[in-house]
This record gives C-alpha cells, sequence and structure tokens, in this order.
C-alpha cells in the first residue's frame, strides 16, 4: 500500500479500507487519506482513550530508518538531543534544528543498535526531513544509508489505561517491564514488530511498527477490545497533554526554548546543525513562550486568535479546542516571557469578542504515561 | 450519531440546513439531522437575544463542533421571541435530538409569506442525497 488512490490522488495507508468500511471520515491530511472520526465521534473517541483504550492509524506518519557505520554520527548531526547517553532499546523525543535554530520538525529517535537508528516524524514535513538527513550526510562524507520506509510499514497507537491489557495477549514479549520510550521487537498477531512504549496522548500506551500487508489483521483484532480512533481525537488528546503540534505550535519560526522544549537541546553535545545559533539563544533567553490558557465559556478558542491585554495583541493561539475530559476550552499559544507565569490574567479576541482568560500550567491533563528509564 | 434519515414533513428547510416550523403564529428554527451529523460532536451554541431581529439568509448565531465553527443563517426575517437557553448547558442537545429538544430560537414572522419559499422535506432531502 502506500499507493496513491486513482480517485483522489491522497496516499492511502494499509488501513484506510478498513476506516472506509468503519464509515469512518476521512480527510486529506499531508496528502493521505486519513480518518477523522469515526461514527462514534471525536468525544467518544477521545473519552475511550483517557478511561479505556484507543487505537489510531499513524501509518502517516515520517519513518526513515539511517543505516551503516555512521548512522549515530548522521543522527547526532541532525537532531538536539544526545542519543549517545541513551542505549540500544531506548527512544527519544527531539527537534531537528535549521542552522539559526528554527525548528524543521519533531521526532522520535529509535537506537536499534550501533548502526541503526530510526526517526519516526511528521507526515508533513517527510520529504523535508528527508532531504536535510541526506543533505548532512552529504555535507559530512558520512557512510549512512537513508531507507524510507513509510510506504512499506504500517504503524498503529494503542493508547489508554487499558493499552497494555489489550496488546498483551497477541504480543509473544512481556510488556510489563517495558518502560517509557523503550521498545523491542515481538510477534504481534503473528507479524514481527517493533513495539515501543510511547505516544501522543499524556496516557499510557504503545506503538506497533509492522509491516503493512499484517496491518489490518493486526488492527482488526485490537478493535475487539479498542475504540477506533481518529485525528480529531489525537488532536483534543494531545491539546489536554500540552504537546506541539507541527505546524501549529511548532514550526521553522519558532525555537526550541520558547516553545519550552529547551529539554531536548543537549548543547554539551560538540556538533549539531544550530547548535551555535542555539547556545546564543538560550543565553539570551525567549522574548516569549508557550503557555498552556484556560479561557472562559464562550466560542472555541482556535489557531490564529489573537491573545490580548489590556486591548493591546500580545500573542496569537497556536492550539485551541474545548477540552472533553476538563469540561472547559483550552488554549496554546504564545505571549511574552514576562505574562508567561501562571496566573496571569489575559484575554482571547473569539470572534470580534474579548473571551477572559488565564495561564495555566501544561499539561492541562495531567500525564500518566509510564516514565522512562533513567537515561 | 445515525445520519438524517427522514426529514420532517411537518416543516420547510433552507440549502444552509436549517429547518423552521410553523408553531402557532411564530417559526421554530434549529438545523437538520444532516447539518449535525456534517458537524459532529457539538460543544457550543451562540444564539441572539429575545428581541433582536434576524434577517432571512444573514447568521443569527454560531455553532461550534470539535473540529470547526459555523454560522446559523436564519431561513425568514423576524422578531426573536424566544431562545432556547438549554443549549447552553447541553449542546449535544443538537446532535442527541436536532428536530425537536435541539430547537434553536422562535421567530415572529415580518411577513408569513416567506416560508413558502423554502424547501420542502422532499426537496431538502434530495438535495442532502438521502
Amino acid at each position: 500500500m502506500g499507493s496513491p488512490s486513482s480517485q483522489t490522488g491522497l496516499l492511502r495507508t494499509s488501513l484506510t479500507g478498513v476506516h472506509q468500511r468503519l464509515n469512518a471520515r476521512m480527510v486529506d491530511f499531508a496528502g493521505w487519506d486519513m480518518p477523522v472520526q469515526y461514527p462514534t465521534g471525536i468525544l467518544a473517541e477521545h473519552q475511550a482513550v483517557r478511561t479505556d483504550c484507543g487505537l489510531f492509524d499513524l501509518s502517516h506518519m515520517g519513518r526513515v530508518s539511517l543505516r551503516g557505520p555512521d548512522a549515530l554520527a548522521l543522527a547526532q548531526e541532525c537532531c538536539t538531543r544526545d542519543l549517545s547517553r541513551i542505549g540500544q532499546g531506548e527512544a527519544a523525543y527531539s527537534v531537528l534544528c535549521q542552522p539559526d535554530g528554527g525548528i524543521l520538525d519533531d521526532v522520535i529517535g529509535y537506537v536499534l543498535g550501533d548502526r541503526e537508528i530510526l526517526f519516526v516524524f511528521n507526515a508533513s514535513n517527510r520529504d523535508n526531513d528527508v532531504a536535510f538527513f541526506a543533505e548532512q550526510r552529504d555535507r559530512l562524507q558520512l557512510d549512512v544509508e537513508l531507507d524510507d520506509r513509510t510506504l512499506q510499514t504500517a504503524l498503529i497507537g494503542i493508547q489508554g489505561p487499558r493499552a497494555q491489557e489489550v496488546l498483551q495477549p497477541i504480543c509473544s514479549a512481556d510488556l510489563e517491564p517495558l518502560a517509557g520510550y523503550a521498545f523491542l521487537n515481538a510477534d504481534v498477531a503473528g507479524a514481527a514488530a517493533l513495539v515501543s512504549r510511547t505516544g501522543y496522548t499524556g496516557e499510557d500506551g504503545f506503538e506497533v511498527m509492522l509491516d503493512d500487508d499484517a496491518a489490518a489483521h493486526v488492527w482488526t483484532t485490537l478493535m475487539d477490545s479498542a475504540c477506533p480512533c481518529g485525528l480529531g481525537a489525537r488532536d483534543t488528546l494531545r491539546t489536554e497533554a500540552g504537546f506541539a503540534l507541527y505546524g501549529h505550535d511548532i514550526d521553522r519560526a519558532t525555537k526550541p526554548y520558547e516553545a519550552r522544549l529547551g529539554w531536548v537541546v543537549n548543547l554539551a553535545k560538540p556538533s549539531f546543525v544550530g547548535r551555535e545559533a542555539l547556545a546564543r539563544l538560550k543565553s539570551e533567553g525567549p522574548s516569549r513562550r508557550l503557555v498552556g490558557l484556560h479561557v472562559a465559556p464562550g466560542g472555541v478558542p482556535r489557531q490564529g486568535f489573537a491573545i490580548v491585554r489590556h486591548g493591546e495583541p500580545i500573542g496569537v493561539v497556536t492550539s485551541g479546542t474545548f477540552s472533553p475530559t476538563l469540561k472547559r476550552n483550552i488554549a496554546m499559544g504564545y505571549v511574552p516571557v514576562a505574562l508567561s507565569q501562571p496566573g496571569q490574567d489575559v484575554q482571547v479576541e473569539t470572534r470580534g469578542k474579548a473571551v477572559d482568560a488565564e495561564v495555566v500550567p501544561l499539561p492541562f491533563v495531567p500525564h500518566r504515561s509510564r516514565p522512562r528509564a533513567k537515561m | 450519531m445515525p445520519a438524517g434519515g427522514s426529514n420532517p414533513a411537518d416543516r420547510r428547510y433552507t440549502t444552509e440546513h436549517e429547518w423552521i416550523k410553523p408553531e402557532g403564529e411564530h417559526y421554530v428554527v434549529g438545523i437538520t439531522a444532516f447539518a449535525q451529523d456534517q458537524l459532529g460532536d457539538i460543544v457550543y451554541v451562540e444564539l441572539p437575544k429575545v428581541g433582536d431581529q434576524v434577517e432571512a439568509g444573514r447568521a443569527f448565531g454560531v455553532i461550534e463542533s470539535v473540529k470547526t465553527a459555523s454560522d446559523l443563517y436564519a431561513p425568514v426575517s423576524g422578531e426573536v421571541v424566544a431562545v432556547n437557553s438549554e443549549l447552553v448547558d447541553q449542546p449535544q442537545s443538537v446532535n442527541e435530538d436536532p428536530y425537536d429538544a435541539g430547537w434553536m430560537i422562535k421567530i415572529r414572522p415580518a411577513d408569513s409569506t416567506e416560508l413558502e419559499k423554502l424547501l420542502t422535506s422532499e426537496q431538502y432531502s434530495e438535495q442532502t442525497g438521502e
């Protein structure tokens, strides 16, 4: 699969047919024909992940292996985090930066071995990221093969407090000892898979990467005990968890320090793209910062709405939603650092009306994901 | 949420997916089953105040689902004589019961002949391909 549909020109995952049979509402997401919701609806899907277990098709996400003697060296040059500090079988969240420190993408790097690193990243950035990896490899003349596995594999998310209970019966490996951000190789419903304890919902859960011809069987098996969830619920869940979404809360014009992602920048690492700019930005300190907002009842705050104070625009909403868990409007956006402390009163311009809002700590809903083993 | 199915024949419809139903000398206005299904889970409804004037084809309010915001259009011109304040706390009524509990406003029409220009249930069903 991963082939363009003749009807829509959109890429299809190996599960697109399954989604259609489930009467999902399909949308064009970064050139992929993806489910935004199933007939159950976004609120029910969201609730399933918070209280039970949800199932996500994440096969649109980019998956590229760096393979060869210099795989780690290339990964180290491309991402801001020090992957030499994590062992085989562990993964780490990181960002890729431009020379000026602007964020090219956010990624998860999986250390598969001495000679192989797998990056999983946003579908919308696949071409850019692959070009970036190739550019750095060629510039440094590193011996690395880039293997874009996106179209040959599927990625299925199993998320929620019951995720382990749902996955364990069809997984050959014991999942209980698996720490957050750790992964292992196992058979899942008879198919060879890479199973990681990762996710984008704030709940415990797993992401399972496997060959695409095995995906439909695994999905239908898991569906017996988990609720299929579309991109709509994925967005409300990650917003409640305070996770940035590329193209919304972070982009090439945002720097890790203002996006609260300074913790993934290891300036002690001798060389990586953007290091000099990031060292300078860190010493200067950011002028604006991504914050959480509780927004008073009224229209739902959405990306692009102005954040104002005393009638003056001070920032912009980058993500906003009605929080199904908190039953209130929440938003993330950038405000000047001086106004970024919890408790600050601001307003959000909601279709001509200034609605009261308060800066609150992130995440909006506490994470319940497993902690990672000590780095 | 089940899709539209049959639209009640006791009322008229607009191409913008509102319904309007005579009730004594007033008209009750809401949105159709098709519209609520397209919107998805509704989380907010903004309605005018009693006494406000609405104008046929112009926005009188806003409805928001998790994913999107959409204007509500007045099927006819007139004065708002009642609003469904239950929708403030129970916006999901529009999903659950769009043709009854999910009503939005009642209008005293300026011109009672305007109603006949709107779509019948058959014409509306044809438009939405049901």
